[in-house]
């Protein structure tokens, strides 16, 4: 296997309190060696003076609808999108058709990441059957196939004794339930954040409440079972605030935050662009204001990106029919900057913990640091490159993503996945002859 | 010189939300010279001579779509009907794609009615034709709000000033929303009435006022616009029974003796007779409601003329 | 710019025309008049006013808008859009001798498109036409019956008749399209 020397680059490896000027050497899918002006030799060496070079990038949540709409996306397209935007692991969500709720599932995607050979595939389970709320999954099968944890993603489990049972024996695992809190009752059929912009466009609303509400309940059930439990994309205020009490209360409980619900509005929505139709919905300023408190004060675990590829025919729909979701792994990175970094809630060390060592901690996996004898997932990052994100270069199979044009600073330039360079920027020519 | 320096420049009409309040007028003033048209024997001018306009109706309507029917023939265009039992809808075909297969036939002008709000927007960014918004999900329905106006305007003589009660099923109410829009451009001061339950979410973001006793604001109202109860838009029971939606909501003969004498009733069509609205008060003097109808005819051939004249402009522009 | 009529020499055009008019109309003629939106409209009362008066007997009087039937609709504009308002005909065409009044008779468009409104509205038994100033360049071929002043005007002049009714003045001037 070759050896890569990767100099001058600024390291930063949160989880080992790093941020400084050094060398990487990899060999053997490890990193060898780490310090000033290393001297080793190298089959190849790359320039990286004003570059970050940190762990590789970590999301807790993506869709690569495989199985069942594979026009949409693939693994294999998926992969290699999330190593073009810098993620060397990422998890899968179970909501595919069929969805992922039994161990052939979980090995079947396992078996797709590694033939694609981007990024690393985790998967979670669903943790009811066929993700219907009822009965319970085969949790423990799937756990042993390697599932680090479980989800009904794409709605939640809505009946509170069926969740009581599911988080009760989850607990007898090591592993993590994580939910999509929605209480179907009170948001029904809707389509965007209930609000001003619902009663002037005329769509149905989702209340912020049915996010809150189960959260709520979700969290006694936490004190009940003492699972370790996982609130994905939160996206209300009011969600943050319970998510600071469990915190406080010292709870197994964690959260992800994602790109959109950090940058966008349901103001967004005028005009019904089908591009900002997601589930959770675009909220307020004031929500997205306060999930950006929620940041500095450090009570988000994870930055996901709930990549949710679907077909430009599907989002050409009357918004009422479209389907949910935003494409956005690829740009990713630069919208977490321009969202946290540019305004001063967090600086790069802090919000590289939320790609790397945090996330890794969620669904307990040992990744996500750099020291020596870790594990080479390394990501290169060019923090001043300016750059237009243009969505005709995607590697996804799917466009429905609203950053299509915005300007943005940051980009990722080399993505290695055990010690192996996956993803390569062409802007990068850095490569010592 | 009189109102002149105007000029007429959407050439689909979505709703009324971005229109000023001298677009409103234009188009109120331009109706008002069409109107001379149905009192012809021959009831029929050029404008729209050798233009095709569609009628796409997803949903029922009867009203609506024989009055654009009507409007369109009235200024000879030709006419396509476009139901959704007669087309390729219920085979999957998109909105989009059934929209620019008519334009390929040579469609200018697409009326829209549609559940699903939004639709008239998507249309109108997907194919170069006029788009014209017959009602669309709880959105918008602009010509409607249009007609209830030009109503108004034409028996109290104008809006400025005056109170307006708009009583029902706020929330799943295009017309309601179209209405607000177009009554305070035109200075007129609306208060919502009707139960928690059937108020859409930050009604009051909206520059209205909002009011759950009708019987403690029917007596300063100058107009009311009674909606109908959609039993089939509501979902769950936003109201116990018709009985007690009644009891406090409808407008009676009794109710009609506390309000100001010349009060000015309203309603969109089609009524539930006896339930918002009692068929004494309907069919009495107060009621402008055939007046209503009538007036659609005008409003209907004026923007239908105006959104081809813009669009007109902008071909020969481009 | 070029004052042609000024208030009082209207005044005399307007008898000129009148005593031609009165001179071909009998009781059993069955005469309406009907003025071409705006101008002629004013005309048209003026004109009715006095056969009145002289004939002894009411004389229908109407006005048509040819907004809808202009052959420039849909042409481009640079200036403000014509505002379509209603035709106020009160009384039925229908065999009736019209007399079609307007201001300046120049392409004949807005005649033709007159002549086009008046037949949605019926069959008259017959239309002659009356203009204050036939000012040439015809686009058209139609002439007025009865004209009150001819003026050989260029094509990049403008013939602009100013009324007291609209205008706070009567008078008729003639002025360069580059003027304007």
């Amino acid at each position: 296997m070759e050896k890569i020397l990767i100099t001058g680059g600024r390291v930063i490896d949160p989880a080992n309190q790093v941020d400084r000027q050094a060398d990487i050497l990899l060999a053997d899918g490890q990193v060898a060696q780490i310090g000033p002006r290393l001297s080793a030799s190298a089959d190849r060496t790359f320039d990286a003076t004003g570059k970050i070079v940190c762990p590789g990038l970590i999301d807790l949540h993506v869709h690569f609808r495989e199985p069942g709409d594979e026009e949409e996306e693939t693994i294999a397209s998926g992969s290699a999108a999330a190593v073009a935007g810098g993620f060397t692991s990422v998890v899968c969500m179970p909501n595919t058709n069929p969805p992922i709720d039994e161990a052939t599932g979980v090995e079947y995607i396992h078996r797709m990441g590694r033939q694609a050979r981007k990024t690393f595939i985790y998967v979670m389970g669903a943790l009811t059957k066929e993700r219907s709320g009822q009965e319970l999954a085969e949790i423990g099968l799937m756990h042993q196939a390697g599932a680090i944890g479980f989800t009904d993603d794409g709605s939640g489990v809505q009946n509170v004794a069926v969740m009581l049972r599911v988080m009760k024996y989850a607990s007898m695992f090591d592993t993590v339930v994580a939910q999509h809190c929605q209480d179907n009752a009170l948001v029904k059929n809707g389509v965007m954040n209930a609000g001003y912009n619902s009663t002037v466009l005329g769509l149905p609303g989702m209340d912020p409440l049915g996010e809150e509400l189960m959260l709520w309940r979700d969290v006694q059930l936490v004190k009940k079972t003492g699972v370790r439990y996982h609130a994905q994309h939160i996206s209300t205020a009011g969600a943050v605030e319970i998510i600071r009490q469990a915190k406080q209360d010292s709870l197994p409980v964690s959260c992800e935050v994602t790109p959109h619900h950090l940058l966008l509005t349901e103001d967004y929505v005028e005009d019904y662009d089908t591009c900002y139709k997601v589930n959770p919905p675009l909220r307020t300023a004031a929500d997205v204001q306060a999930l950006r408190d929620a940041v500095r004060e450090g009570l988000v675990d994870a930055l996901a990106t709930d990549h949710a590829p679907h077909l430009q025919s599907e989002k050409e729909l009357e918004f009422l029919a479209a389907p949910f979701g935003i494409a956005g792994i690829e740009c990713a990175l630069p919208l977490y900057i321009k969202a946290l970094i540019e305004p001063g809630l967090t600086d790069w060390a802090g919000m590289l913990s939320m790609l790397t060592w945090r996330p890794a901690q969620v669904i307990g996996v040992d990744k996500g640091r750099i020291g020596p004898g870790d594990r080479a997932d390394i990501t290169v990052i060019d923090p001043g490159a300016e750059w237009v994100i243009d969505t005709d270069t995607f590697y996804s199979k799917s466009r429905n993503c609203p950053y299509h044009g915005w300007k943005v600073k940051g980009r990722v330039l080399a993505t290695l996945v055990a010690g192996e360079i996956r993803y390569l920027s062409p802007e990068w020519t850095a490569e010592k002859q | 010189m009189k109102k002149n320096a105007f000029q007429w420049t959407r050439k689909h009409l979505i709703g009324l939300r971005d229109l000023s309040r001298e677009e409103l007028e234009f188009i109120l003033d331009t109706a008002e010279g069409f109107e001379e048209i149905s009192t012809r024997s021959i009831k029929k001018a050029p404008p729209l001579r050798g233009k095709v306009v569609v009628n796409m109706f997803f949903e029922d309507s009867t009203r609506t779509r024989n009055s654009f029917t009507l409007a369109a023939g009235r200024l000879s265009a030709d006419v396509i009907e476009f139901t959704k039992k007669s087309s390729a809808v219920n085979k999957g075909e998109t909105l989009v794609d059934t929209a620019r297969n008519l334009e390929a036939m040579g469609v200018d002008i697409v009326v829209i009615r549609h559940s699903a709000g939004g639709a008239p927007a998507l249309l109108s960014r997907s194919i170069n034709a006029c788009v014209v918004n017959a009602g669309d999900g709880y959105h918008e329905h602009p010509t409607q709000a249009l007609l209830d106006v030009y109503t108004i305007r034409q028996v109290r003589g104008r809006l400025d000033g005056l109170k307006i009660g708009i009583v029902g099923d706020i929330a799943h109410s295009r017309v309601a929303r179209s209405n607000i829009y177009a009554m305070t451009k035109l200075g007129a001061e609306v208060t919502l009435i009707g139960p928690p339950t059937l108020m859409p979410p930050r009604v009051r973001d909206l520059p209205v006022r909002v009011s759950s006793r009708l019987d403690d604001v029917l007596e300063e109202l100058d107009v009311i616009n009674m909606l109908r109860i959609q039993f089939e838009r509501m979902g769950g029971n936003p109201f116990p029974s018709v009985r007690e939606y009644s009891h406090f909501f409808a407008l009676t003969v009794e109710r009609m003796k506390r309000a100001k004498p010349d009060i000015t009733v309203m309603h969109p069509g089609p009524m539930n007779r006896g339930v918002e609205i009692e068929s004494e008060v309907a069919d009495g003097p107060n009621s402008v409601i055939l007046k209503q109808v009538a007036n659609g005819l005008a409003i209907r051939m004026a923007v239908l003329f105006l959104v081809n004249q813009a669009a007109m402009q902008t071909d020969v522009k481009s | 710019m070029k004052t042609l009529l000024n208030a009082e020499q209207i005044h005399a055009t307007i008898e000129k025309l009148f005593n031609n008019i009165v001179a071909n109309v009998s009781p059993e003629s069955n005469l309406a008049v009907i003025g071409i939106r705006s101008r002629g409209e004013i005309l048209a009362n003026r004109l009715t006013r006095k056969l009145e008066e002289r004939l002894g007997y009411k004389i229908p009087c109407g006005t048509l808008d040819i907004t809808l039937y202009r052959d420039d609709l849909h042409a481009p504009r640079s200036g403000a859009q014509p505002t379509v308002r209603t035709t106020e005909i009160e009384f039925d065409v229908n065999d009736k001798f019209i007399l079609l009044v307007d201001d300046v008779l120049h392409t004949g468009r807005s005649v033709r498109a007159a002549m086009d409104a008046l037949t949605d509205l019926g069959r008259p038994r017959a239309v002659r036409l009356a203009v204050l100033v036939d000012r040439g360049e015809r686009e058209l071929p139609i002439r007025a019956d009865y004209v009150g002043l001819r003026v050989e005007a260029d094509a990049n002049e403008l013939v602009k008749v100013h009324l007291v009714e609209e205008d706070d003045v009567d008078q008729v001037i003639i002025e360069h399209a580059d003027d304007v």
